[in-house]
């Protein structure tokens, strides 16, 4: 579903490159926990996956399709086959929760109809049922979060791309959302998580990958935060 | 559900920025105003052309009796003077330039058609038949030629001057010339004002949506479909700016020329609502010209993949 190959991501030319030569396979349908310290290249290696940035060397694939060679008018397209949530939701606060899902559907052109059908559906399987005219401001974190998954849903992605979900949520708050996101890694959505959360990744057991100064320095299925405890 | 969509987003656009959308279409309106007025006024230098230079004439003089002119050395022209002026218009070499007949105007004709120009006037009624100069009146084939026909009769005997009417509006012509070089200058101004403003509207209205511009990125719309509002919230706003303009012109037209300058001097064949409305349509497209230029040079800055 995503595959990385000797890939090297340099912003500034002549600075230290945030992703250094970094070769990895994800599976369809597998749960992958990114981890390392700020600064470490989890958010590029995301971003590389959405084609925001274009990787300096290497070769990446998502879903079947090199990016290095897909024309920027077909990166829509491709991007519709990602969801992608983020710490800070990114909700839009004059819409309610509601139209912040439909908002998704709409502007890649899909009928009212369909949009009617689907987002009661997808506010149903993330807790939100009944919420529906309620506006960001007026929900708790968590559940704010849950809208933003729901979005990224929605559309039913075969990836979904989660940049620190839980790193404004406390515990318990976090642990809902993980049970969320275990949910839809259960449908078969590739679900790759960039957290510093590391209860949450020990208690998960998934597949680890550990990135430290662009480099990939761990790879581990059913591992733990830290590789030393 | 898209259209619907992209209107709805429109009309966010338009109302958030509701001042500089106003401003947007004033500067269109004034810009395109004076697009048009140059236009407009070339079109009238263009009618009077073609009404006046089909009617003016050359005039030559010929010798009075008194004139300090060397060829009216002689005095006043003779006859025999006069045979030699029309031998010298008939030859081939100039023949195919003039329109045949040359009218003759005598003192007398010429004391007629004075009397009959300055009726009641009492310094006019102290003019007698002498004081008047007799004058062969010459039409052109192609009123361009005039040249020819001056150098043929010039520093003949028995002709005092030879005068082009066409100078008389020429003057006329170049102060129309230079108006509408005034106007074309400020529209470009303007117009530059113009596509300026546009620009800083588009990107303060796409600053201010990227947010929803960077979560379309994110779950895939097209390019398109992210940059069609801006876009259309500067045509729209250009195209109501051009239709203000064509109003302007329109009124200006029907109640300053056709109704005010039309009825007091008849004289002048003047631009009608009717040209207008051919003009109409190339403003819009100016105007819209002007914001597709400022959506493309801003949007791909702002709103990029």
């Amino acid at each position: 579903m995503i595959r990385f190959e000797n890939v090297t991501k340099v912003y500034a030319r002549g600075a230290r490159p945030a992703l250094d030569r970094v070769s990895l396979d994800v599976e369809r349908g597998e749960f992958v926990f990114l981890v390392g310290a700020s600064g470490s290249g989890k958010s590029t290696f995301l971003r590389l996956v959405l084609r925001e940035e274009r990787a300096s060397a290497g070769r990446v694939w998502v879903a079947g399709k090199e990016l290095g060679t897909l024309s920027s008018w077909k990166v829509p397209h491709m991007r519709r086959r990602i969801g992608a949530v983020f710490q800070d939701f990114r909700l839009l606060p004059t819409k309610t929760v509601f139209e912040n899902v439909a908002f998704a559907l709409q502007v890649i052109g899909k009928p009212r109809h369909h949009i009617l059908t689907t987002v009661p559906d997808v506010l149903e399987m993330v807790g939100l049922a009944g919420k529906e005219k309620r506006r960001p401001h007026e929900l708790s974190g968590g559940e704010q979060q849950r809208v933003a998954i729901a979005r990224a849903f929605v559309n039913r992605p075969d990836i979904l791309l989660a940049d620190e979900p839980t790193g404004n949520l406390d515990p318990t708050t976090s642990l809902g959302i993980m049970r969320l996101l275990d949910r839809i890694n259960r449908t078969g959505t590739t679900v790759v998580m960039a957290t510093h959360d590391d209860e949450i990744v020990d208690q998960m057991r998934k597949r680890v990958v550990e990135l430290d100064t662009g480099s990939l320095v761990r790879d581990q299925s059913r591992g733990v935060y830290g590789s030393d405890r | 559900m898209r259209l619907r969509f992209i209107f709805s987003e429109i009309g966010i656009g338009l109302r958030r920025n509701l001042s500089m959308t106003i401003s947007v279409i004033l500067v269109t309106f004034v810009s395109l105003t004076f697009v048009g007025v140059a236009s407009l006024l070339q079109t009238q230098i263009g009618k009077m052309k073609d009404d006046w230079y089909g009617k003016v004439e050359v005039a030559a003089y010929l010798c009075p009796s008194h004139s300090t002119a060397p060829t009216c050395a002689a005095g006043e022209v003779t006859p025999d003077q006069m045979t030699k002026i029309k031998a010298a218009l008939e030859q081939p070499e100039v023949a195919p330039y003039i329109q045949q007949p040359i009218y003759f105007e005598s003192k007398q004709d010429a004391y007629a058609s004075f009397e009959k120009r300055f009726a009641g006037d009492f310094m006019a009624s102290l003019a007698t038949v002498d004081d008047m100069q007799a004058s062969f009146r010459i039409k052109l084939a192609d009123p361009t030629k005039y040249q020819v026909v001056a150098d043929v009769l010039s520093g003949v005997q028995g002709v005092e001057q030879v005068q082009d009417q066409r100078q008389l509006f020429d003057r006329m012509f170049l102060i129309m010339d230079r108006a509408t070089l005034l106007s074309g200058g400020l529209a470009a101004v303007m117009l530059l004002a113009a596509i300026l403003l546009i620009t800083t509207t588009i990107r303060l209205s796409a600053l201010s949506r990227r947010r929803e511009t960077g979560i379309m990125r994110l779950v895939g719309a097209s390019n398109l479909f992210i940059e069609l509002p801006f876009m259309l919230e500067g045509a729209i706003a250009a195209t109501i700016g051009a239709a203000l303009a064509v109003g302007a012109l329109w009124a200006g037209v029907k109640y300053l020329v056709v109704d005010w300058l039309g009825s007091s001097v008849q004289w002048i064949p003047y631009v009608t609502t009717a040209d207008l409305t051919r003009l109409a349509p190339l403003l819009v497209v100016i105007g819209i010209l002007l914001a597709a230029i400022s959506s493309v040079v801003t949007l791909n800055r702002y709103t990029r993949v």
